[in-house]
């Protein structure tokens, strides 16, 4: 067992069990740390068929843990797609009539290049050598796979947190390559309470001696302990105080009095310590690090000379956006000032305020006015794209 | 298109003066009945603002492109003339400050329609002048403590506010209780009189 654990996840960071598309010396990565990243690799899963006129492509991006497999058994956990819920065949996002893309993020652990990916420069996993990873880059490696495909335009991109993330970037990068968006519980930018919180998982992991500097897998080691104990503090802010209240309460943990001790006494406790056991079996800690440090780089205003309206002028994109009462990861606040942004900007935008105690990970959960937002807006966007049902 | 035509004969009123393929602003969408009708009879890039989230949600399952807002606090976002019109109708008499709402519309779009029901009705004079009591009517069903209107004016007062704003009367149509439209050559003082509803195209 341990001998397993130490393994990569699965060595899915360099063999993943969904399709790669490689990009040697002659097409690199340019990277807003300023180098380029070569050669690279995007690990993707498709869905549907892509049509004649290539105009009914979804690209998914997916949020800070997630992973390319949406709509099918997770090949890590044996769990179903991250986004079953919504897209498959007959669903929402109904992939009989969609061809829907979801790649694994650049800087990810399940098959993109990322910090546990081989180096070929030095045989080993990058570790920290790899550089800082952004949204924008994520986005710019993403464009590389949708242009493989041949589609001009996407027919939508969606995504909620992270994804979300990506959406906005997309939309802003390359307006003319989006013909809707959906960005889902998201925000233009990380707050500084989220930075903080990713600062407190980011320190949990580097403070783990298992962690060694980033090169743990050259010791045989994984800074389990550090992640867990990231991921249970992070667990806790896609929830809400009412959720787990309602879920939890005081309730105690297979016992019938406290211990007046420091075991797992309450439910609560006992189900957050399974939260960080299970996450540290399919995820890489290094690739944590720089997910996180990803999102808290984002700020779309900052890159438009604090004008965020400025990101999306004279888009001609279909916008929607959605957020949740209870999430206090990104507040409705955050997805209004987009909103703003793009009524400023002229832009198509509708917006969906729904009202849940399920916190930031609503949008992962059956939702059913999420469902509603999104197959009405679909179904519009198609109609006006001229998309058959 | 089903309009309920006892409440909202004024969303016809309004659609006849919009042409198609315009760029229109629904400022208190309600439940998306104008902008459906506008998109299937006018072919209009419609937009709403809504202020229920409710009414929103329903809209945005419907294919409508409606955002939550207030019409009091939201318009500001929007850019000079960024649409042919702008429609307000039937919330005017709720808005916290009508005024600056006006204003507003008038800058947002290269016009403006504004509906709102009149309490120069004589069924409103008569209430109060007789019976010395808020009138509560079919179309202002409300009692006074938990009326969402809170600024009531008269089709007099209503053109009084568009000469202060500097705005241009381009058109106005008075309904009377049963939706019809009352005569174009009738005084002012016989549409305040007898017009329950009024309908104004503007521009500044």
């Amino acid at each position: 067992m341990v001998a397993l654990r130490t393994k990569r996840t699965n060595n899915e960071a360099d063999q993943p069990s969904s399709r790669v598309l490689r990009f040697g010396a002659d097409k690199p990565l340019k990277l807003d740390a300023g180098t380029l990243l070569s050669p690279f690799q995007i690990a993707y899963k498709t869905y549907g068929t892509l049509n004649d006129a290539r105009s009914n492509a979804i690209l998914v991006c997916h949020a800070l843990t997630g992973d390319q497999h949406v709509a099918s058994t997770n090949p890590v956990t044996g769990k179903p797609g991250w986004w079953e819920v919504l897209i498959g065949p007959g669903k929402i996002i109904d992939t009989s009539r969609f061809f829907v893309i979801c790649s694994n993020v650049i800087g990810g652990c399940l098959g993109s290049t990322g910090p546990a990916s081989t180096n070929p420069a030095t045989g080993k996993p990058y570790g920290l050598d790899l550089p800082i990873i952004t949204i924008r880059d994520m986005v710019r490696a993403q464009l590389m796979l949708v242009d493989h495909f041949g589609i001009e335009k996407l027919f939508s991109v969606l995504g909620g947190s992270m994804g979300g993330m990506q959406v906005l970037q997309w939309a802003s990068s390359y307006p003319e390559r989006v013909f809707s968006a959906l960005p889902i519980a998201t925000g233009a930018r990380h707050s500084s309470q989220n930075i903080a919180f990713h600062e407190v998982g980011r320190q949990a992991v580097m403070a783990d001696p298992d962690w060694h500097g980033g090169k743990y897998f050259e010791q045989g080691k994984r800074p389990e302990k550090g992640l867990a104990v990231a991921r249970m503090a992070a667990h806790i802010t896609y929830l809400s105080e009412a959720a787990l209240h309602r879920k939890f309460g005081r309730n105690l943990q297979d016992r019938e009095a406290l211990t007046f001790g420091f075991d797992a006494d309450f439910q609560i406790e006992s189900y957050l310590r399974h939260q960080g056991m299970t996450f540290v079996d399919r995820f890489d800690a290094n690739s944590y690090l720089y997910m996180t440090r990803a999102m808290d780089y984002f700020d779309l205003a900052a890159d438009h000379g604090g004008r965020l309206a400025d990101a999306f002028a004279g888009t001609k994109t279909r916008f929607c956006l959605v957020s949740f009462t209870s999430d206090w990861l990104f507040p409705t606040e955050e997805s209004r000032s987009v909103v703003h942004a793009l009524n400023a900007a002229g832009a198509s935008v509708s917006f969906v305020e729904i009202e849940t105690d399920r916190g930031h990970d609503a949008f992962l959960l059956d939702e059913p006015e999420l469902f509603a937002a999104i197959n009405g807006f679909i179904a519009s966007a198609a109609r006006a794209r001229e998309l058959s049902a | 298109m089903s309009v309920n035509h006892a409440q909202r004969v004024d969303l016809e009123v309004v659609a006849d003066l919009i042409p198609p393929q315009s760029r229109v602003l629904d400022v208190g969408s309600g439940d998306g009945l104008l902008l459906e009708l506008l998109q299937a009879t006018k072919q209009v890039d419609g937009r709403g603002m809504e202020l229920s989230q409710r009414g929103v949600n329903e809209c945005v399952a419907r294919g409508l492109s409606v955002i939550q807002g207030d019409a009091d606090k939201d318009l500001k976002f929007y850019p000079d003339k960024g649409f042919d019109f702008v429609v307000l109708s039937q919330t005017l008499q709720a808005t916290r400050n009508p005024k600056l709402v006006l204003d507003e519309l008038l800058r947002i779009g290269k016009h403006a329609i504004v509906s709102f029901p009149n309490f120069g009705h004589w069924r409103v004079r008569l209430s109060l002048f007789l019976e010395g009591r808020m009138p509560v009517t079919k179309d202002l069903p409300y009692s006074w403590y938990d009326t969402p209107n809170i600024h009531f004016c008269t089709i007099r007062d209503f053109v009084n506010l568009c000469e202060e704003l500097g705005a241009t009367v381009e058109k106005a149509t008075a309904l009377d209780a049963n939706g019809q439209k009352i005569g174009l050559s009738m005084p002012w003082w016989f549409w305040n009189f007898f017009g329950q509803q009024a309908v104004f195209l503007l521009r500044r």
